[in-house]
């Protein structure tokens, strides 16, 4: 217990003054914090901390993950994949998906946060709604969009057939494939944005929005001059955890496509982490690209904390 | 922060529609710290169902004007049709796929190949959810799951309450350094840690085995930041007072705090409680079967085994595989989505 901590209201004692603010540790104390503190500790820092760092010289390395034998090549998987014919394509591939998955669940999940938190009937039922997909597994997810995207006996192509459009071949198409795992993770993804701007909403200033209405303002200009700011720190969150989170998506690709068609359709960087390491048994190119990716995880969040600091 | 859970005054994410009389315009969710809702008291009521709406303010959480009323009177037609549109385009496109997967489960093969795509099973075929159990042993990948989620949720808010209970009120050095590990290991992507995870563990050889899944997820990042937080706004004067009343150091954690902090841990396991369920890459690499992979790796193998061929079993064990966790988040969203908006939302 820190003596710091009484307040002379709760003892009431005149001695309480003389108590210093500081006093040193207790062995006792650290002895205890270190039970409670070590496993958690010890499982980050052997399951989270050392993988990190062991990734990096294991990109060093030739390496096929199931037998003990590594070569050391030196930089020559960093070499071979920025020169690689694919690299491209994956670098593309990845800022498409991350970009339109940003933006698409961003604006859907304002617009439908906007639109729930006004007083229609109905809409406790439609937010569990739209949060619902959120807690379903994306692979339970994937598995079920692939029919849904069926060219042939899916649910799009009858619902385009029905305005007299021929559905696009979603699995064969590069592009297409491309368009379906983005629009699925974004289906499944919204609700969280969703939730979070909704609360958001209900915690902003009344005033402002009273002021307003007093004023006449319409309702365009309302929203960009009165609500979009004060959502300002909600919008900055949400952009970096949803950029984060789908920089990272794996399970939809591997249900879906399996990173194709032709080879690298739908490929990510993630997805080629998996791909080069556990099929193509090449662990250490496989390590070189996870670093890779870690370094743009790492300065997407390092600029986050910068605009933060500034913002505040 | 009060310690009363602003969340639980407010109107949740019911499946129950609150009409415009009803006037519980609450807060459906709330931020962490109490200034995220602004209970304000003085709204003005606009048009008819505005004011209708408007007349219960006195209820626990006050209704609020809406910048979409321009004048009184004139809220009307044009906004609330386009708002039950709006509603009607949303429910249209999350729903829509789901009664399309969940009538494709219940479809006979020639019907889930008709073109075009009919709108109701005829006949029904309930065989598809018995045959995803023979074909691939949907009860064991059911089991694994139970297992591997429970212990992981065991564990997981373990940790995570005794980590945080540490770091908030015990003082040791290096304290400051150890959090900011713990906050700091959020930022690292799974799949950069798995080739190294996975050539230690094949090591031991924990391959395919519970303990192979479990023991590398078992750390808890988010869990602790959400704990500590809530410890530190907990009065303090509450937890010296039991120390002065001669309470150890673990019976105040049991009798005195973690009763104060009930909302938050709740929120902490259900969010554990999805995310581990729903975990896919980890136990995908680890697991080359029924004896141990979870649900969505077993779905996987089901959708492999029947390939392009045969929907109506798969979609029969996506349905199965996604109910469990969404009857628990139509039980338990309220306390989920507190856990989900906690510390992203500022007031």
């Amino acid at each position: 217990m820190s003596p710091t901590m009484l307040s002379p209201r709760t003892s009431g004692e005149p001695t309480e003054a003389v108590v210093p603010r500081r006093r040193p540790y207790a062995w006792s104390e650290i002895g205890l914090a270190a039970a409670l503190v070590l496993p958690n500790v010890v499982l980050l820092a052997l399951f989270t901390y050392r993988p990190l760092l062991d990734n990096i010289r294991l990109s060093f390395y030739h390496w096929n993950i199931s037998s003990p034998r590594r070569t050391f090549i030196g930089v020559a998987n960093y070499v071979e994949w920025f020169t690689a014919r694919d690299t491209g394509t994956v670098v593309l591939n990845t800022l498409i998906f991350t970009v339109a998955a940003v933006l698409g669940s961003m604006v859907l999940g304002l617009a439908m946060a906007l639109l729930l938190d006004q007083k229609l009937f109905g809409r406790g039922a439609v937010r569990s709604m739209v949060f619902a997909p959120f807690v379903i597994s994306g692979a339970a997810i994937g598995v079920a969009f692939q029919f849904v995207f069926d060219p042939t006996f899916g649910l799009i192509q009858d619902l385009l057939g029905r305005l007299g459009i021929a559905s696009p071949n979603f699995y064969q198409a590069p592009g297409w494939a491309l368009f379906m795992v983005t629009v699925t993770y974004i289906w499944k993804n919204v609700g969280y944005v969703f939730v979070i701007y909704l609360a958001a909403l209900q915690g902003r200033r009344a005033e402002l929005d009273e002021a307003a209405e007093i004023d006449g303002t319409s309702a365009v200009r309302a929203f960009f001059r009165v609500i979009l700011p004060q959502l300002r720190p909600t919008t900055f969150f949400l952009s970096v955890t949803v950029l984060l989170n789908s920089l990272q998506v794996f399970d939809i690709i591997n249900v879906m496509t399996r990173g194709g068609p032709l080879g690298t359709g739908t490929t990510t960087m993630v997805f080629q982490v998996y791909q080069e390491t556990f099929v193509n048994s090449r662990a250490g190119y496989g390590a070189a690209v996870a670093t890779i990716m870690f370094l743009v995880v790492l300065a997407v969040t390092l600029v986050q904390v910068q605009l933060q600091d500034r913002q505040d | 922060m009060t310690i009363t859970d602003r969340t639980g005054t407010g109107e949740p994410l019911e499946p129950t529609g609150t009409g415009p009389g009803a006037g519980t315009d609450g807060s459906a969710v709330a931020g962490t710290d109490g200034s995220a809702v602004a209970g304000t008291a003085g709204s003005q009521a606009a048009g008819a169902t505005g004011r209708q709406a408007e007349a219960t303010t006195g209820s626990l959480t006050a209704g609020r004007t809406r910048w979409a009323i321009p004048k009184p009177g004139e809220r009307g037609t044009a906004g609330t049709v386009l708002g039950y549109l709006g509603i009607l385009v949303t429910v249209a496109v999350i729903m829509v796929p789901l009664y399309f997967i969940l009538i494709t489960s219940l479809k006979t093969r020639p019907d889930i190949y008709a073109d075009p795509i009919t709108w109701w099973p005829h006949p029904f075929a309930p065989e598809n959810y018995l045959y995803v159990q023979q074909e691939v042993a949907f009860l064991s990948y059911l089991r694994n799951s139970v297992i591997i989620t429970g212990t992981l949720v065991v564990v997981k808010v373990t940790l995570g309450v005794l980590t945080a209970y540490a770091l908030a009120y015990l003082r040791f050095p290096g304290r400051n350094v150890l959090f900011i590990g713990v906050i700091a290991s959020l930022m690292v992507p799974n799949q950069i840690t798995v080739i190294s995870n996975y050539a230690l563990v094949a090591d031991w050889g924990w391959r395919n085995s519970f303990q192979g899944i479990i023991v590398p997820l078992a750390g808890v990042a988010f869990g602790t930041f959400l704990m500590r937080n809530h410890f530190l706004s907990l009065p303090r004067e509450i937890r010296e007072a039991a120390l002065m009343d001669g309470a150890g150091f673990f019976r105040t954690l049991f009798r005195v705090i973690l009763p104060m902090s009930w909302p938050t841990v709740v929120a902490f396991t259900l969010i554990t409680v999805v995310n581990e369920w729903n975990e896919y890459l980890w136990p995908f690499l680890m697991s080359d079967g029924a004896e141990v992979a979870p649900l969505p790796v077993g779905l996987t193998f089901l959708q492999n085994n029947e390939g392009l061929t045969n929907w109506g079993p798969v979609m029969a064990g996506t349905v199965l595989a996604s109910l469990p966790i969404l009857i628990v988040f139509l039980i338990l969203q309220k306390q989920m989505i507190k856990g989900l908006t906690a510390g992203a939302v500022k007031g």
